[in-house]
């Protein structure tokens, strides 16, 4: 089992600025600290091995050991004062359970943990509807007797009358069914008068011991509301109606308006006393209402079809752990990836008590114009695919996770934890209980799987590396080349735009750098259509757009809308951004294929072992001669640490229909694929007999190089485990020598001269 | 119904996989494997790293994740290709009732000899 963990506060970090680091030492031994620059993370003999190289810096010290918990669960909060007093009072909200098999889900509660007092209105895990009054040691329980549904709405109800000493309760569904029986109304003598303590109201969720919010609620919630006095359940109606009666709003002591700042996480009250709230720990926004038609699908049209907030009893934001130690970049210290190295013990076959946990210094910051030229190459850490892959569990939840790679699902300690410890939430490619996809994540957590040492369930056989570990294979060939680099990632790109990149010559792009900002996107492309030179050195890149939060650090959205190898799929009316309200889903689906950024698109993918490409025609081409300069094979990488092969897991080919430039020359193509390479479902419409490599010709990587207008150049493997041969024979190898002539290449200021027509 | 191992019609692939566990292999074996490998219950076989790239042990995942992982200590290997083939013996008697009594390599294949 993995014994010591952790996480930074940011990826990216410039010299002079402050990187915080939060530590868990799970069985409480003191740890030590030290700082290493990580030039490969492959701990497989085979290849390089493993190498960290330290670097004195003023953290290096012993650390008293403490365990660190996550609280997750989504919930709203608002402060009420006009409900700290006794009086009678109205609940009302519209609720679309998705997982009643949990007991206790509090729609709404206001209620003081320490002394167990006040009230809550909740949902049992047989699907009850019930209301807790409390006072002290004293309480009172209203149940109804019905059952609420699955994704099915619900109005409900509540009302305390202090007079008169009753609680009246319902619920009523949006749409009936025949012989079902799920709308109930119920009275019940008030026993017990709620403590009217000095708590906040929560939405989905109620104060626990010891500072916790537990009891979240799974499902959507609509338009919930306090009245103050005695209301009846048809009141409810009378909400929903613009203007609101002056009467009824006199009465309103909150009424949350969850279709106000859906790109926020603030809650907007729209009653006249301001007790807006705020949402934690981020509940999905942008969601179907109970009122959607299917007339409006993007919720900037119609906003207020988009009153729902989907809580979540697993969502993550942040975990907030206590920061261990931070540390000040030096000034001196060099652009590159790195890594605070923690231990608590030797490693042994039970537990493992190292933890790497990284990040990236990036160049300097400098004002536009004012200090001299960055290096000439940068690697962009594709952070967005990093964050999008944080703490990937297909492993432990699909069912078809083992068929999928083709040999059974290897785990190691940091999978145990994970298995053992799913509130460390999950990835953009897992769902949540409910089953809903998760479309949020965040790095303010630990990230289990971005860590040098961790091996991939997904990544191909012998080294098993998926996206950061896997890119430390190019980090280690840039390393033993030679070659000075800086270190940019994705969160700069989009924070920064063209100006990150706009004097760097070259740009290596990681293994799979699939999830793109608008912002990202458009940056990279002004770049390469100013002349930079992209060296796309992996597959599936430039794939799903992504969104990142205007208010919240650290946190992407993803629509799996529409198409796309998909793990769940967004539900219709929600494939818009609620970050951004941009459309979710592929860049192919609009008109912005992977093919017009680097030439060529994803195809295919399949994980069990990767093959090898065969020279094409055009690597004859006069315009290619650098990029083979001393390689004559005819066969290119039938060899590697990743599957035994250049080309594998997933590849990307030209195709001159969706983007792909004219001037595109096909260097060498892949071949003799598995059946269990695929081609992936946006390339059919009718699927197709032939899915697998060993009968489709179109599941194939392109190796490609084309010129750009400006003097610039892209060169794409279109292939994820083209890095992994880097490493092959102490870097001494066809794919190494072709990726060096490449960069050497591409370093060089002379301009490659754009073809010329063939009118000339 | 979805395809069900035959024992006669598929008997040649199981010295097909002994051969190559993970790697090229032909549709009749894709077809034993694509049954063998999905199991609708609640705990699935998995491969639990003892030693990085040398030592592995089987090991049943339950599915609900507040119970733990158990790891089968009795048997220690020492590659992943000698793993599959014990999780495929034990599948295919699982399948067909018949027992497969063959080890991973002969000693004549661990002395390199055909």
């Amino acid at each position: 089992m993995l014994k010591i963990l952790g996480y930074p506060d940011k990826y990216s970090v410039a010299p002079g600025e402050a990187i915080s680091f939060m530590v868990s030492s799970e069985d409480g031994e003191d740890y030590s600290a030290s700082l290493v620059r990580v030039i490969c993370g492959d701990a497989n003999p085979e290849g390089p091995g493993l190498q960290h190289a330290p670097v004195k810096s003023s953290i290096e010290s012993t650390y008293p050991g403490r365990k660190q918990d996550i609280d997750p669960g989504s919930y709203m909060r608002a402060a009420v004062p006009q409900l700290d007093t006794p009086t009678s009072f109205s609940l009302f909200a519209i609720v679309w359970p998705t997982l009643l098999k949990r007991d206790n889900q509090v729609l709404i509660s206001k209620w003081d943990a320490a002394s167990e007092s006040g009230f809550k209105l909740f949902v049992t895990d047989n699907g009850q509807l019930t209301f807790v009054t409390a006072d002290g040691g004293k309480s009172q329980s209203v149940a109804l007797n019905v059952r609420m549904l699955e994704r099915q709405w619900y109005h409900v109800h509540c009302s305390v009358d202090l007079d008169a000493g009753e609680i009246v309760l319902s619920q009523s569904p949006v749409h009936r069914y025949a012989f079902t029986d799920d709308e109930a109304a119920g009275r019940a003598a008030l026993k017990v008068r709620p403590a009217f303590v000095g708590a906040p109201v929560h939405v989905a969720g109620c104060p626990a011991a010891g500072g916790r919010v537990d009891d979240h609620f799974d499902g959507k919630i609509d338009s919930p509301a306090v009245l103050r006095g005695v209301h009846a359940a048809t009141t409810q109606a009378a909400l929903s109606l613009r203007p609101i009666d002056n009467r009824l709003r006199a009465d309103i002591l909150a009424y949350w308006d969850f279709s106000i700042g859906i790109d926020t996480i603030d809650v907007t009250d729209i009653g006249d006393l301001g007790n807006h709230g705020s949402l934690h720990e981020m509940p999905v926004r942008g969601m179907k209402g109970w009122n959607w038609t299917g007339e409006f699908h993007r919720w900037t049209e119609r906003p207020d079809h988009y009153g729902a907030v989907h809580f979540h009893h697993d969502d993550l934001y942040d975990a907030a752990w206590d920061v261990a130690f931070t540390l000040t970049i030096p000034d001196d210290l060099r652009s590159g990836n790195y890594a605070v190295r923690v231990a608590n013990g030797e490693n042994t076959p039970d537990e493992t008590r190292d933890y790497y946990i990284p990040f990236f210094v990036r160049p300097a910051r400098r004002s536009k114009g004012t200090q001299g030229k960055r290096d000439r190459i940068a690697f962009l850490a594709p952070t967005g695919a990093y964050m999008a892959y944080a703490n990937h569990a297909e492993h432990i939840t699909a069912a078809e996770a083992e068929r999928t790679i083709g040999r059974l699902l290897q785990f190691g300690h940091t999978d145990i934890y994970m298995h053992q410890h799913p509130e460390v939430s999950g990835s953009l490619y897992d769902s949540r209980a409910d089953g809903s996809g998760v479309c949020y994540s965040s790095r303010l957590r630990p990230v289990l799987n971005f860590t040098s040492q961790y091996h991939s369930w997904l990544g191909g056989h012998g080294s098993a590396l998926w996206q950061y570990n896997a890119d430390t294979h190019l980090l280690s060939w840039l390393e033993a080349k030679g070659f000075d680099f800086d270190v940019v990632t994705d969160e700069d790109l989009h924070a920064d735009g063209v100006d990150l990149l706009d004097d760097y010559r070259v740009v290596l792009t990681g293994t799979h750098p699939e999830y793109y900002s608008t912002d990202m996107w458009n940056a990279l492309k002004a770049w390469i259509d100013q002349g930079g030179r992209l060296m796309y050195l992996g597959a599936n890149g430039f794939y799903w757009r992504i969104a990142f939060h205007k208010q919240l650090p650290g946190v992407i959205e993803v629509r799996r809308a529409e198409d796309g190898i998909r793990t769940w799929a967004a539900e219709p009316g929600e494939y818009y951004h609620s970050f951004t309200g941009e459309l979710g889903g592929l860049y192919r689906r609009i008109g912005r294929a992977p093919n017009v950024m680097c030439g060529i698109g994803f195809v295919a993918q399949g994980f069990d072992m990767c093959s090898y490409y065969r020279r094409a025609p055009d690597a004859e081409n006069p315009r290619a001669a650098f990029i083979f300069e001393g390689v004559d094979d005819e066969i290119i990488g039938d060899f590697g640490l990743i599957g035994g092969g250049a080309a594998g897991l997933e590849l990307d080919c030209i195709t001159t229909t969706l983007g792909s430039p004219p001037n595109t020359l096909r260097l060498a193509t892949s071949e003799n694929h598995t059946q269990a390479v695929m081609l992936v479902n946006e390339e059919f419409g009718v699927v197709p007999m032939n899915l697998g490599g060993d009968q489709n010709d179109k599941v194939r990587a392109d190796l490609a190089f084309y010129e750009t207008p400006a003097g610039g150049a892209v060169f794409s493997v279109g292939s994820i485990s083209w890095c992994g041969s880097l490493p092959v024979n102490g870097f001494d190898n066809n794919v190494s020598r072709i990726t060096e002539n490449v960069l050497r290449r591409f370093a060089d200021a002379a301009p490659f001269v754009p073809p010329e027509s063939e009118s000339d | 119904m979805a395809y069900r191992i035959d024992p006669d019609k598929d008997r040649p692939f199981i010295e097909e996989f002994r051969k190559n566990p993970i790697g090229h292999h032909s549709p009749g074996l894709m077809r034993v494997l694509n049954a063998m490998r999905f199991d609708a219950g609640d705990h699935k076989p998995i491969l639990i790293v003892r030693k990085p790239f040398r030592e592995w042990v089987l090991g049943v995942m339950p599915m609900d994740r507040t119970q733990p992982i158990v790891a089968e200590m009795d048997r220690v290997f020492t590659s992943r290709e000698e793993a599959e083939w014990a999780m495929f013996c034990r599948r295919w008697e699982a399948h067909t009732g018949e027992r497969l009594n063959m080890p991973f390599r002969t000693g004549d294949e661990e002395r390199g000899s055909d």
